[in-house]
């Protein structure tokens, strides 16, 4: 075995330049794939983080077809008191969850006494929506962050505040449709503004639950969604369908179900992006796959077709086709591994240069959002095994064909 | 005893519609230990025959057995491992293996073809070029060596294994007629040192005059048998 690395190793020397520019191009492929891999991905999880520790959260459940109408945010499709009970027995039990947070979500009409305009809004309960969306706070861009909201406060969007002109400290009235129809207002105190984001909730307000209720004169404590955060991201999809399952099995005396739970990939539009940026990476890989695949081929092909002679000098004192086999796989192999060192070491630095000079970006009303792009030893891994294997496969055919030359014509040949 | 015995072997080419009849029942023996050439004009047949007789081509009909074992018929893979244990090859172009030394040119068959433990592997080599007088150039790689320098190689490689039987297609046939005088020399005191049997093909009849035995070959038929000047106990 040390003889077939050492024979390959100085066949691929004895062609110094045609080895260096393969493996540079496969070097090229490597680094494209873990740069776009490392950058892609930071900004996926730093925007998919935005989006879920800021307002989604993780997983929702609602009453079943409440996100259907989620645009009205209608009120008689709360989850009533006692649907909330085992929701949270359920929640409690749960040792992936971390937080969750009820709300209760409306529209009102929002007058700063001279004129009004709609708004919609998210009553919350500081302490539990603090730990479910730890960055929310961050979007509060003037007013006090710590505590969230108290009672008779609310924090408006931004859009709010600039167009109707309303300042931190202000009184403005709230007037809300209660679910009887009836109307009820009540003045609050502006908190602070909040930055908007895209996505639902993105541009809502924020008020404290148990002014939401008093505004909607609802006694019991109904809410209209259950918004968790879970402790590991990477175990969504477990927890989510755990989680499915047991709700499925609640059912209502007509033996539907009652809940729906989604994640949220099925509540963000941002999750077609991560998607997009999913398929990019992968039609990466499949030109790395091609790039690779093409330039081995063709190397051994022509390193085969150079080494007629020897191919006929060895196999007639006796080398087994096999073996043969293994000289030219372990060339193509070396060639592969050479490539995927250089590559894998130039992107490291890559990425280490990217963290050092700090690259930003813009993203919506986001501005100078630092990407720090991480690369993970699985991701690398993946990658260089992919291409080593690669490149075993695209040796093969070549190898093959010098083990099963005939010895005498070989030697013939000129 | 007998080392190699061919009966009534003929080997016909198929070339498309045409086939050559490169060889016509030729039958002879050959005894161990001898030192044996073939001789015949261009086409002949000489070629043809010692591929036959180092297993690389089958006959196309007779019988062949070298070394006691019927080679008239054998798979790919089961002829690789005969020639790897019983024949040596000497090649006309020298035919080493440009990537490796001398010495690894020689240790190649111990290795790649036979499996020796390194420390006797190396005893073995280094004993070899000393016999065949290129100790000096361990080394050196091919494109470093004169051709007879390369041929002194090429026996050694070829006697490394102790393999009983070694054939030379034209082994001197690249080489100055003093150098090619020297390589025969060297054979002939190979076969006396180990015993082996050589057998090469020539076209030179300074080099025939050399061998012990000499058959020689016309249009694919065995004309002549006959002991050369170097035979004086054949
Ligand atoms: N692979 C082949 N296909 C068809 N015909 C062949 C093949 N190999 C050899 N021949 C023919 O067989 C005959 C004998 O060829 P061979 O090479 O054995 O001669 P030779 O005595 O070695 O000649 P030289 O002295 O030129 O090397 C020739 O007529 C040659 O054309
Ligand atoms: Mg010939």
């Amino acid at each position: 075995m040390r003889n077939i690395v050492k024979i390959a190793a100085r066949n691929l020397w004895r062609y110094k330049r045609r080895t260096l520019l393969t493996s540079l191009l496969i070097t090229l492929g490597v680094v494209s794939v873990l740069l776009f891999v490392s950058v892609s991905g930071s900004f996926r999880n730093m925007m998919v983080g935005q989006i879920t520790d800021s307002m989604i959260g993780h997983i929702q459940i609602h009453k079943k077809g409440y996100l259907s109408s989620m645009d009205s945010l209608p009120l008689d499709r709360n989850l009533s008191e006692k649907q909330v009970k085992k929701i949270r027995k359920l929640l409690a039990d749960n040792s992936d969850i971390k937080a969750f947070s009820s709300r209760i979500r409306l529209g009102a009409m929002f007058s700063n006494f001279s004129e009004t305009t709609n708004i919609r809004l998210a009553a919350v309960n500081p302490e539990m929506e603090m730990k479910t969306v730890p960055l929310l706070a961050a979007r509060i861009l003037k007013g006090k962050k710590d505590g969230l909201i108290g009672r008779g406060e609310v924090l408006i969007p931004e859009l709010i505040a600039k167009g109707m002109k309303v300042k931190i400290g202000d009184s403005i009235v709230l007037v809300a449709n209660n679910k009887d129809g009836s109307v009820n207002g009540q003045t609050f105190t502006v908190r602070g503004v909040l930055e908007g984001i895209s996505g639902p909730g993105g541009r809502d307000g924020v008020m404290h639950i148990q002014d939401a209720r008093e505004l909607l004169r609802i006694d019991s404590k109904e809410v209209s969604e259950v918004a968790i955060r879970l402790k590991d991201m990477d175990r969504l999809q477990m927890v989510y369908d755990g989680l499915k399952q047991k709700l499925g099995s609640i059912k209502n005396k007509k033996g539907k179900p009652i809940f729906e739970i989604h994640t949220w990939e099925k509540l963000s539009p941002f999750y077609n992006i991560a998607r997009m940026i999913d398929l990019l990476t992968l039609f990466i890989k499949v030109m790395l796959v091609a790039i690779v695949l093409v330039s081995i081929m063709n190397v051994m092909i022509m390193a085969v077709y150079e080494r007629i002679n020897e191919i006929g000098t060895i196999a007639a004192i006796g080398t087994k086709p096999g073996k043969i086999m293994a000289l030219f796989v372990t060339e193509g192999l070396l060639l592969g591994i050479l490539g995927t060192v250089f590559g894998v070491a130039l992107s490291l630095g890559g990425i280490a240069w990217m963290n050092a000079s700090g690259l930003s970006f813009n993203f919506g009303r986001q501005k100078g959002l630092l990407l720090a792009p991480t690369i993970g030893a699985t991701e690398i891994i993946i990658v260089a095994g992919i291409v080593v294997a690669i490149a075993v496969l695209g040796s093969l055919q070549p190898a093959i064909k010098a083990a099963r030359m005939d010895p005498i014509k070989a030697l013939r040949h000129i | 005893m007998t080392l190699v015995e061919s009966r009534n072997i003929t080997k016909v080419y198929q070339a498309g519609e045409v086939s050559v009849k490169a060889i016509k029942e030729v039958s002879f023996t050959i005894d161990e230990a001898s030192f044996v050439a073939f001789v015949g004009p261009s086409g002949s047949g000489k070629s043809t025959l010692l591929n036959m007789i180092g297993c690389l081509d089958p006959p196309t009909s007779g019988t062949l057995r070298v070394a006691e074992q019927d080679i008239s018929d054998m798979g790919r893979s089961r002829a690789a491992d005969f020639r790897g244990k019983n024949i040596g090859f000497v090649f006309q172009d020298f035919n080493l293996i440009p990537v490796l030394s001398v010495f690894e040119n020689v240790e190649y068959p111990l290795i790649m073809v036979q499996d020796w433990a390194s420390d006797k592997r190396r005893k073995r080599v280094s004993e070899l070029l000393e016999a065949v007088g290129v100790a000096d150039q361990t080394d050196k790689y091919p494109r470093q060596i004169s051709g007879g320098q390369k041929q002194r190689v090429a026996i050694a490689r070829a006697l490394v294994t102790n393999a009983p039987l070694v054939l030379a297609d034209e082994p001197t046939a690249n080489l100055d007629r003093k150098t090619a005088e020297r390589i025969i020399d060297l054979m002939k005191k190979m076969r006396d040192e180990f015993g082996t049997t050589f057998i090469f093909s020539t076209h030179d009849p300074r080099v025939v005059k050399n061998a012990e035995i000499i058959f020689t070959l016309e249009d694919g038929r065995l004309i002549r048998q006959h002991t050369g000047e170097g035979g004086n106990h054949a």
